[in-house]
């Protein structure tokens, strides 16, 4: 197959401001949008940031906009678009701009530190831990996370309504929280932190987390929801307390 | 199409483009809910008023069912007396309705397509505040495993009148109304077992799955039709709005109920 010609209309500036810049460059079968990318970079624009690492769909760097859609640049397919189109390349919106493609995502990490640690119950007598594989299939869904923040990135919570970053952890915290509240091995609760302090109640679970995760984790449907029904249990449920009180579980 | 054009405002610190970028026809799925979910709403209602043509011996209407009224035309538990001269279907409707506007699903397909929260994924609110599920209304979501628990009883009555539906007045058969009704009870089954509340309700809610045998596999059978949870929302929906639409016809004599035997 021969190659074809496509507009790259790149977003270029800093925190000051920026503007789209077009570029034409060729491209070969098999190439993605971050291949595009650094053929701008190798050609036309030598000082075009973008960060980026693996290349393979696995360590979450690349994510940017393309049309307009929450996406990592490095399983893009070229394809996708007719030859000849001009293919928009932007930022993440929800996070501060360093330059050009790159952002500040250091908000994700604020959120990951208040996330409370593993609490693991006291050891079996024989000094280990047992637990069973149906017990962590659900937990081990949620490990596959690569930490691309697209989720964050594209939560209308924070994206439209940036004034929520104060009191919102985001898809992705919440699939962390799911990890460790369905733990078998675990024994805090950080229902009350959610509820009040986290704004699982701010998520609407329009699901668009889920649509645009690169590793296909039903964030809404496995951890928002789950963690939402449990907190239902704890608050909004007189019937479950009572249940509760009556068989003396938690 | 950009629903908000004040966008410079709503990304302060971002510095990046602020317009709407996505240029496919991200409009078509919320128009499509508004059309299916509206022409639903519309017709259950006007179905509702009407308190006629909801019975043809053997078959009552869904929207009717449970009818609890003595002034229904075929009384399935006489819980309200005479008195009661609306329609027999607004004592009942709500429990579905309730159940269907507090599902998880529900509450994903109207907050995109009627409020606009967001229209589409990276398409921006038309609203400018946003509180999400926190306070009164919408904090009533919450109650969705109530309804579940009443749609569940309504389902009872449903799978009654579907062998009910066997029972004619010439003796036991089949007509094509059977089947509507058989299949509409199936479809409301699958679409209140999918329930999220009803995944949690059933194993979701434990930590150790292990130490419960039965609800780790009923958990495990909820997750797979969870899976398929819209799917079933949108085709129970659809089956019984047909049901009522296919008993209402044959009760005004529009059309004949085909007997198998």
């Amino acid at each position: 197959m021969a190659a074809s010609e496509y507009t790259m209309r790149i977003w270029r500036g800093d925190a000051s401001g920026g503007a789209f810049c077009d570029y034409r460059v060729s491209v070969e079968p098999g190439m993605v949008v971050l291949d595009a990318i650094h053929r701008v970079q190798a050609t036309q624009a030598n000082d075009l940031a973008v960060r980026w690492n693996c290349k393979a769909g696995k360590c979450g760097s690349c994510s940017a906009e393309v049309n307009g859609r929450p996406r990592l640049t490095c399983m893009t397919r070229m394809e996708l678009f007719p030859p000849g189109e001009t293919i928009t390349v932007t930022p993440m919106r929800t996070f501060p701009l360093i330059r050009d493609l790159v952002t500040d995502v250091s908000f994700n990490f604020g959120t990951a530190k208040q996330v409370p640690p593993f609490q693991p119950k006291p050891k079996e007598p024989d000094g280990t831990y047992r637990m069973q594989q149906e017990d962590i299939d659900r937990v081990q869904e949620f490990h596959k996370c690569i930490e691309c923040f697209l989720c964050q990135n594209v939560c209308h919570v924070i994206r439209d309504h940036p004034e929520h970053k104060k009191h919102f952890a985001g898809p992705r915290m919440f699939v962390r929280y799911a990890a460790l509240e369905m733990h078998p091995l675990d024994t805090d609760n950080r229902l009350e932190l959610l509820k009040e302090k986290m704004g699982l109640e701010l998520c609407n679970i329009t699901k668009c987390c889920t649509e645009v995760c690169p590793e296909s984790i039903h964030i809404t449907d496995n951890a928002i929801i789950p963690l939402k029904e449990r907190v239902v249990d704890a608050y909004y449920d007189p019937l479950a307390r009572v249940f509760r009180k009556l068989t003396g579980t938690r | 199409m950009s629903p908000n054009g004040s966008l410079e405002a709503r990304y302060p610190g971002t510095a990046g483009p602020t317009g709407m970028l996505r240029r496919d026809a991200w409009w078509v799925e919320p128009l499509l809910t508004v059309l299916g979910l509206g022409g639903f709403v519309v017709y259950a209602t006007w179905a509702g008023f009407q308190n006629a043509f909801y019975f043809v011996d053997p078959y009552l209407s869904p929207f009717y069912s449970p009818c609890l009224s003595s002034n229904c035309e075929h009384v399935s538990l006489p819980l309200i007396g005479r008195w009661w001269n609306l329609s027999p279907a607004f004592l009942v409707l709500w429990i579905p309705g309730g159940f269907r506007l507090t599902c998880y699903y529900y509450r994903k397909a109207y907050y995109r397509s009627f409020w606009w929260a967001p229209p589409a994924c990276a398409v921006p609110d038309v609203r400018t505040g946003y509180s999400g599920e926190t306070a009164f209304p919408l904090i009533l979501q919450n109650i969705h495993r109530y309804f579940f628990y009443l749609a569940t009883g309504v389902l009872v009555f449903l799978w009654w009148d579907a062998l009910e539906a066997f029972r004619f007045p010439d003796g036991f058969g089949m007509g094509v109304g059977t089947l509507v009704l058989l299949v509409n009870a199936v479809l409301l089954s699958l679409y209140s077992v999918s329930c999220h509340s009803c995944r949690h309700l059933c194993g979701g809610r434990l930590d150790v799955l292990s130490k419960a045998p039965t609800r780790y596999k009923a958990w495990s059978l909820i997750s797979k039709l969870n899976e398929h949870h819209m799917f079933y929302a949108w085709i129970s929906l659809f089956g019984v709005a047909f049901a009522d639409v296919y008993v209402r016809l044959v009760a005004m004599g529009v059309i004949r109920d085909i007997r198998f035997f």
